[in-house]
């Protein structure tokens, strides 16, 4: 048994160091940029030559909790998820996999990654599309973040009697 | 005796169009557009992705426009719709503390760390109709915000007591972690544990989760309990994906988490502790996370040697009966024709008449 606290929640996600890590990185920006932006930050980088390997297609994944929120992980309910994997002209293998049923999203996410992979076109990606989208999606949060703070109670304390 | 015969292909045809015409409305009213119900409706789509175990707005958007409204039959529509999809596995368990939180409240802890976010709310509203919105109105004031707020993790108001002393029961992972049953790919079976039970409720029927979690309140199968914390927000979704051996992030969803800390219990071996329930569901559901978690709390009865004295504490009663679509499907099976059943039983209702107007006839001879 094991009694859970965040330290090694903390420390099963940082568990892999280097270029997985940083590709792992670009793909969370693919799939967290809404699909509009995507589509039109990799407007800045020239489409590759590639062929589709699988899709992109629909399925589902199973979306799980956690008991208590840190305890035994259960089942909550379903999520579309469309996935695409495809090889680019040069070689590399892109995959993508996004919440939803946008197929063409996950087509674009797919080759972005696997030029990503490409060392001649890392820097390229990561100036053109991630850097922008990496920005519009953390100005996203700061206005979530900043709306729902400003309904942050702040309490007054009474001082009643003498004492 | 009746003779089932055919024919009502073209009743169910014409039957099937005016339904169609029923669902468009006044023609001389705009027709609804799936995007301003994904966009206006939204706690809507919530009911629907949340009791329809599938979360995608879109989709219940349109479920919705197809079903009139009627939320059960949006739900039987998602569901039928996941029936078509290929399973591509099981996530890794949402981190809630993570949450990109849109509200949280503890009605336990005035000054919680992170503290108190009231967020968009239907509490402290007057209940009273608004008619400016009976007409087309202007967007709210674009309101200025600081920029300078930065999301972070908050912990769990349930991590933070447990801080001091224990006071509350702590979260519990087996170590290696063991695979949940999954209601979707095994029948439930009873005893059933508690991720199976949450499963179950986290698709169950709110209305149904809701009285049961009040007949707690009223005295059956008391638990007093504390809304130890309610949050409602984004939640990354990670997937260990085999083709990369790591796991990639699939994008948000948002969910309601209710942290219910009821009843104290100890025993000889641990000092006495607050026991809680929890709630976990899609989209923004305080009422549905709520009665969720009440209802998960008192199925732990077992496991606090509590007397079996209610329903809610019942799981087989529970658990058979919180799905919103088998209730339906079964309750309105009975539309269906059942001409046969019904003349047997009109016949033996015949024989047992003639019998008694026999035995009535010989006895009034006999006098």
């Amino acid at each position: 048994m094991l009694i859970c606290g965040k330290a090694e929640v903390m420390a099963e996600g940082q568990a892999r160091p280097g270029i997985e890590d940083e590709r792992q990185s670009a793909m969370r920006i693919f799939s967290l940029a809404p699909a509009e932006a995507l589509r039109s930050a990799a407007q800045n980088v020239n489409k590759p030559a590639y062929e589709r390997l699988r899709g992109p297609e629909t399925g589902l994944v199973m979306l799980r909790g956690r008991t208590g929120g840190g305890g035994e992980a259960f089942n909550v309910g379903e999520a579309t998820v469309t996935r695409c994997s495809v090889r680019l002209a040069s070689g590399e293998v892109g995959h993508a996999y996004i919440l939803g049923r946008d197929g063409e999203r996950a087509e674009c996410a797919a080759w972005l990654d696997g030029l990503w992979q490409n060392p001649a076109t890392r820097a390229t990606v990561e100036d053109r599309v991630l850097a922008p989208l990496a920005a519009a999606i953390a100005a996203e949060e700061r206005t979530v973040a900043a709306k729902s703070a400003r309904t942050k109670v702040e309490f007054f304390t009474m001082v009643r009697g003498e004492d | 005796m009746y003779v089932a015969v055919k024919g009502g292909e073209k009743a169910i045809a014409e039957a099937h169009r005016l339904l169609a015409e029923d669902r468009r409305g006044d023609p001389d009213v705009a027709e609804i557009g799936t995007d301003q119900i994904a966009s206006q409706l939204t706690l809507a789509v919530d009911r629907a992705m949340a009791e329809g175990s599938l979360y995608d707005r879109g989709l219940a958007a349109l479920a919705i426009k197809q079903a009139r409204g009627d939320l059960i039959e949006a739900i039987f529509l998602l569901r039928a719709y996941r029936t078509t999809l290929p399973r591509f596995g099981y996530s890794a368990p949402l981190e809630t503390q993570d949450m990109l939180l849109r509200r949280r409240v503890s009605a336990v802890f005035k000054d919680l760390p992170g503290g108190q976010i009231l967020g968009p709310t239907f509490d402290y509203t007057h209940r009273l109709l608004d008619f400016d919105l009976e007409s087309p109105g202007e967007m709210p004031d674009a309101e200025s915000f600081d920029a300078d707020v930065v999301h972070g993790t908050v912990p769990r108001i349930t991590d933070l007591i447990n801080n001091e002393d224990g006071m509350i029961e702590p979260d519990v992972r087996s170590d290696p972690e063991v695979e949940p049953d999954d209601l979707t790919r095994e029948p439930l079976a009873f005893p059933a544990d508690r991720s199976l039970r949450l499963q179950a409720l986290a698709r169950g029927d709110e209305g149904f989760l809701l009285a049961l979690g009040y007949s707690t309140q009223r005295g059956y199968a008391r638990t007093h309990p504390f809304a130890g914390e309610i949050r409602f927000g984004m939640v990354e979704v990670e997937f260990f994906v085999e083709e990369l051996g790591f796991a990639v992030t699939l994008g948000r969803v948002s969910v309601t988490e209710c942290q219910m800390v009821t009843q104290f219990r100890g025993t000889p071996t641990q000092p006495a502790q607050f026991t809680r329930g929890y709630g976990l569901v899609f989209g923004q559901s305080e009422r549905k996370s709520m009665s969720m978690a009440l209802v998960d709390r008192a199925l732990r009865r077992a496991e606090f040697d509590e007397d079996l004295v209610a329903s809610a504490q019942d799981e087989e009663f529970v658990l058979s009966h919180c799905d919103n679509i088998q209730a339906t499907g079964f309750i309105e099976h009975l539309k269906l024709p059942h001409y046969v059943d019904f003349q047997a039983e009109l016949e033996l209702l015949r024989k047992i008449r003639r019998g008694q107007d026999e035995r009535n006839a010989a006895q009034e001879a006999a006098e």
